[in-house]
């Protein structure tokens, strides 16, 4: 079912635990759907003045993939301008571990949607202009939180509203 | 090398010894077809004679009561879908929340077929109330299907008194018996149907039985060569069937000093575990089928902490939505009302005859550190 990178970031993954200086936290997912996503970053100016992440972690409440993609995305991320980093997608995420079961690969959208809210949350607080890809993946993600946590209120009153 | 410990009985146990020793010899010797009039044929037709026979003597019942199938979920849906197309004007079914899906989907297929059902809540331990039954009788009350023990969690429900109330209503009462075989005495006189599989007591794979006590009128739903007196056509499994018998009979033989054994070892896990913080109990410690424990553990996710156990060679099973093939949790966990994020961190535990007491310390050394290790990667710390 899962391929054995998938398999070696679960059983020894990069980068977990919470920075203690961190720049930026970005936060994802719904305990209802049983994955959750806290992405920390810290953003430093090399010599040219350009935003790197110089260090990265993440705390994650998930599945084998959900941990796995967790610790690919931070080995990705890690040392990127913040214009490299926001170019990362969930398919170069699960195409780095070699693939994902079909049902598994909101894992990997989760991951990325982690490092995209970790630097939204970053030029926001540092009053930085937003590009325009990394803002519509901002309000879609801000969207399907909503929606999560609607089904979440609906599951909690038996209704029953599963998960996709 | 790490020692495998197997703790997912209730999915498959594995075979006894004994079990595996007749079934070779069925397949090396008797490969006859139970139908053939000559000496294998006749040879193969004992072999399956004597394996009804003896299961009948064990449970006290006729040997003509006993149907093999291929499975409890043929079982089931025999039971259900054989009463219900002999079942003249009678066209509503009643049920529990937290029945195996060989029920439940065969009564929501029935539903499409013209009949009615109604499902019963179950309370938090995941017992239902006979007088819930009792009102949901109507005048056209065909059958109650209620499991003797469940595979989930453990908990067993009052077939007695429930068959009571139904039998003065001329309901019959059918129990999928699937995890309680060879754990607790078997409800043989509360019921007029039970499901039974080979796999869960030690036995093969693929086959099964349906006990119909004699006079309930069953329609067949496989149709052909008219095997087992028109009730279930298709060549017997011969060799299926004696692996069966085999483990039938050391089931019912060990069945009390069993129970006795492995309710010890789940004690002693629900004691354990349930001192480490943030986690519960899923069902009732004392109406409990004795080998099956489930737990949940706050902050973390039960497929990751299948997986961990896995590495260190230990197999058990959880009901997160991770696991399952539409990603929702378990409909069990959800019935007995365990919160969302609980169910996601629930694990199922389930000992069997080759469980030893070393392979538990182990498990109890092993697992804390597990649940320790998920939860210092979890964004959510226990208590909060």
């Amino acid at each position: 079912m899962y391929t054995d990178r998938v398999i070696e970031h679960f059983r020894n993954p990069h980068n977990m635990g919470k920075l203690d200086d961190y720049s930026a936290i970005g936060k994802v997912g719904n305990i209802v759907c049983g994955d959750v996503m806290w992405l920390y970053i810290k953003v430093e100016p090399d010599a040219e003045s350009r935003d790197i992440i110089t260090d990265i972690s993440w705390e994650t409440f998930g599945c084998t993939a959900a941990i796995a993609t967790s610790s690919m995305v931070s080995d990705l991320a890690k040392g990127k301008t913040l214009d490299e980093a926001i170019s990362l997608t969930n398919q170069d995420v699960a195409s780095e571990l070699g693939g994902l079961p079909p049902i598994k690969m909101h894992c990997s959208a989760l991951a990325a949607d982690a490092l995209n809210e970790a630097i939204y949350t970053y030029l926001t607080q540092e009053e930085k202009p937003i590009p325009d890809a990394l803002q519509k993946r901002h309000e879609r993600i801000a969207k399907e939180v909503a929606e999560l946590e609607k089904r979440y209120e609906a599951f909690e009153d038996k209704d029953k509203a599963p998960c996709s | 090398m790490i020692q495998p410990i197997y703790l997912d009985n209730a999915a498959t146990s594995p075979p006894a010894p004994e079990v595996v020793e007749a079934m070779t010899h069925c397949y090396t010797t008797s490969y006859g077809n139970a139908s053939s009039l000559h000496s294998h044929g006749r040879e193969a037709r004992q072999a399956v004679e004597e394996s009804r026979e003896s299961i009948a003597v064990h449970l006290g019942v006729q040997p003509e009561e006993i149907v093999f199938t291929a499975g409890a979920t043929e079982a089931n849906n025999l039971a259900l879908i054989g009463t219900a197309f002999s079942s003249g004007d009678r066209k509503h079914l009643i049920t529990t929340s937290i029945e195996h899906h060989a029920v439940l989907h065969t009564i929501e297929w029935l539903k499409t077929r013209g009949f009615d059902a109604t499902i019963l809540d179950v309370d938090p331990t995941g017992r239902i109330d006979p007088a819930q039954v009792r009102e949901a009788i109507r005048p056209d009350t065909l059958l109650v299907s209620v499991m003797a023990g469940n595979n989930e969690i453990g908990t067993i429900q009052p077939l007695d008194e429930i068959a009571a109330i139904c039998h003065e209503r001329g309901v019959l009462v059918h129990s999928d018996a699937v995890q309680a075989l060879g754990k607790i005495p078997l409800p043989m006189d509360a019921v007029d149907l039970l499901s039974i599989s080979a796999h869960k007591f030690h036995g093969p794979k693929g086959v099964g039985f349906l006990f119909v006590r004699k006079g309930v009128k069953l329609t067949p739903i496989l149709h052909g060569g008219g095997h087992e007196r028109g009730r279930r056509s298709g060549t017997e499994n011969v060799a299926g069937i004696v692996g069966m018998g085999v483990a039938a009979g050391l089931a019912f033989d060990e069945q009390p000093a069993a129970s006795d054994r492995l309710r010890a070892y789940r004690d002693r896990m629900i004691d354990t575990i349930t001192q480490l913080p943030g986690t519960r109990l899923n069902g009732d410690r004392e109406k409990s089928l004795p080998h099956i424990a489930n737990f949940s553990f706050e902050a973390i996710e039960g497929e990751s902490l299948v997986m961990r156990l896995d590495e260190r060679g230990i197999a058990v099973s959880t009901g997160s939505a991770c696991s399952s093939p539409n990603l929702e949790p378990s409909h069990v966990l959800v019935a007995i009302g365990v919160p969302l994020s609980m169910a996601h961190g629930s694990l199922r535990v389930s000992t069997g005859r080759q469980t030893t007491e070393q392979e538990i310390d182990t498990f109890l050394d092993i697992l804390p550190k597990v649940v320790e290790d998920l939860r210092s990667i979890s964004p959510f710390k226990v208590g909060e």
